[in-house]
């Protein structure tokens, strides 16, 4: 039990310090201004990838659970999920400042003319929902059947979002898509491994 | 102003160049060929592969300086100009262009002339660029994605290329053509775009005296990432429509293909002339990002208005009386 505990505490460390690492690294770079000629873009970007990073991490859990057998993996998840909605308000945060430097007549012309944002704003808006309610009292409120079924949304979330990132790159670049399919991976592989479990499950409780 | 200007300009140029290592590499060329037009033009034919940038001699001056573009306004520096690049032939982000484009073999090249013209054929690069025309000619640079720059650009007026070449009453437009290979460029194995990237003026804007063709900047040959050997320069359109590393010059009839309009026609039209009243589906283009601009107290680039024409509306407006600049976006 207690190495349990110690391996459980080793995991958070190691998930803190790579939630850790970018941030840092984009606050020395900002320092030493060693992100180009247009480091208002630079930001912008380096903070939607890795809240899109996390995202994508964070889905990666439950497929991981099923394949390993690792129960334990799911204490995780809503760390790795907060650790994305860090990153998108530090990314929506820059873009308000320092990219439009608090222009809200072009903030809200943006949010209505560029599909794009509207996208990433959509899915900004259920990443803020989510996380407000990932908390063990707001689960206890809702109830464990509610509460599964709003955190289904973050799926919707991440389509908005790969959506918002195929938008933004102009002709076809084949990174949004290589992030698209693995997404798709993702969510795919979730209902096939269920379903097999399932299926096993059926197969054994027959057996007994 | 001019005389601190050009003080700083001659800093960075031997930053980049050691003018000794330039006067020992004429040296050299002179005992090798001896010829004066060589000498006159000896980096050229001695920097095969531009990885050290060299100093062109005898810039003609025009009015087009960076006084004419106001008090205020400064170049955009050389490290920016040359690192903060398009050009998706090597790879689509901005640092991709300076990082792969040592590969671009710039000499010889041959540029084909086609269409209706009375001279078509194969030139030699040099052969349609005079080196002893050379202009230096300070102009706004404005990127569809909202950023701009001030860049010292070196070249000559392509109408008189154009003249050299003398199209035939039939030839309405002037198509270009980059080069598309992907021994070269890396960036050709992505179909981000169909290659060879196309693009093209009518006739009138590509005889405009500010259209120019550029083989320089900062006094210097052209960077490869900044479409060495030779490239198009038009100020008063977004930045895509400035081709860059030619290697075919069509007359035509027809309005041209372009390539950008190919891939996104509801974005990105024939004309693409800067226009901050005519919006674009990803980018406002009311305002800009000068890079290397006045910063707020953010420390970042300040938004500025962008100028209908990009500023160049004295020199263009004529080309497009009674056209609804709207619609011809
Ligand atoms: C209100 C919400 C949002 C706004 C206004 C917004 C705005 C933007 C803008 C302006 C860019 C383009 C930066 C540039 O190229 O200059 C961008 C890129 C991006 N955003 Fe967002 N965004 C929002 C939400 C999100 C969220 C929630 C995520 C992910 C969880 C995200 C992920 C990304 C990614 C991956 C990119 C592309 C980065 C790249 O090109 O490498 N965004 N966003």
């Amino acid at each position: 039990m207690a190495t349990n505990q110690q391996f459980y505490w080793a995991v958070k460390f190691l998930i803190w310090l790579l939630a850790a690492l970018p941030i840092a690294w984009l606050s020395w770079s900002i320092l030493q201004k060693t992100l180009g000629p247009n480091p208002a873009e630079a930001i912008d970007r380096f903070l939607g990838y890795w809240a899109l990073v996390f995202l994508w991490i964070t889905l990666a859990v439950t497929p991981l659970r099923l394949i390993t057998g690792l129960g334990q993996l799911i204490r995780f998840r809503r760390l790795l999920g907060l650790f994305s909605f860090f990153y998108a308000v530090l990314h929506l945060f820059s873009y308000l400042t320092i990219n439009q430097f608090f222009d809200w007549v072009a903030i809200w012309e943006d949010l209505l003319k560029r599909n794009y944002i509207m996208f990433g704003f959509f899915g900004f808006i259920i990443l803020t929902i989510l996380a407000a309610t990932s908390t063990t009292t707001m689960i206890k409120r809702l109830g464990a059947g509610n509460w599964n079924r709003l955190h289904k949304s973050i799926y919707i979330s991440a389509i908005l979002i790969t959506i918002h990132f195929i938008m933004i790159r102009k002709g076809f670049q084949l990174e949004p898509f290589v992030y698209a399919a693995v997404l798709l991976l993702l969510l795919t592989s979730r209902f096939k491994l269920k379903h097999r479990r399932s299926r096993k499950r059926k197969f054994l409780s027959l057996k007994k | 102003m001019l005389i601190r200007n050009m003080h700083t300009y001659d800093i960075k140029s031997s930053e980049i160049t050691p003018k000794s290592a330039y006067f020992s590499r004429r040296r050299l060329l002179k005992s090798l060929a001896g010829g004066s037009a060589v000498v006159a033009f000896g980096p050229y034919a001695l920097n095969n592969n531009t990885s050290a940038a060299t100093k062109i001699p005898n810039l003609k001056r025009t009015k087009w300086t960076l006084k004419s573009l106001g008090e205020s306004v400064k170049l955009t520096s050389y490290d920016d100009i040359t690192s903060y690049n398009n050009f998706y032939e090597f790879g689509t982000s901005k640092g991709d262009p300076k990082r792969n484009a040592r590969l671009l073999k710039t000499r010889p090249w041959t540029i084909i002339v086609d269409g209706h013209t009375e001279n078509p054929g194969r030139y030699a690069f040099e052969d349609l660029v005079k080196f002893d025309q050379l202009e230096e000619r300070v102009y706004r640079f404005r990127c569809v994605e909202a950023w701009s720059m001030v860049v010292p650009w070196v070249g000559i007026p392509l109408a008189n290329i154009i003249r050299k070449l003398g199209p035939t009453s039939n030839a309405k437009y002037i198509a270009f053509e980059t080069l598309a290979d992907s021994k070269q460029m890396p960036g050709i194995r992505s179909r981000v775009l169909n290659w060879p990237y196309v693009e093209g003026l009518r006739l009138d804007e590509a005889m405009n005296p500010l259209t120019l063709m550029a083989i320089g900047l900062y006094g210097e040959i052209l960077p490869n990432q900044n479409g060495a050997p030779i490239r198009l320069v038009v100020p008063w359109k977004y930045g895509f429509k400035s081709i860059k590393s030619i290697v075919r010059i069509t007359f035509s009839e027809e309005q041209p293909p372009t390539s950008w309009n190919l891939s996104a026609p509801r974005e990105y039209g024939f004309y693409s002339n800067v226009n901050p009243e005519v919006d674009h589906p990803r980018w406002s283009q009311a305002k800009e990002r000068l890079l290397g601009g006045p910063t707020n107290m953010l420390g970042f680039v300040t938004k500025q208005p962008t100028l209908m024409f990009n500023g160049y509306t004295e020199e263009v407006e004529g080309l497009y009386q009674g056209m609804d600049l709207n619609r011809h976006f």
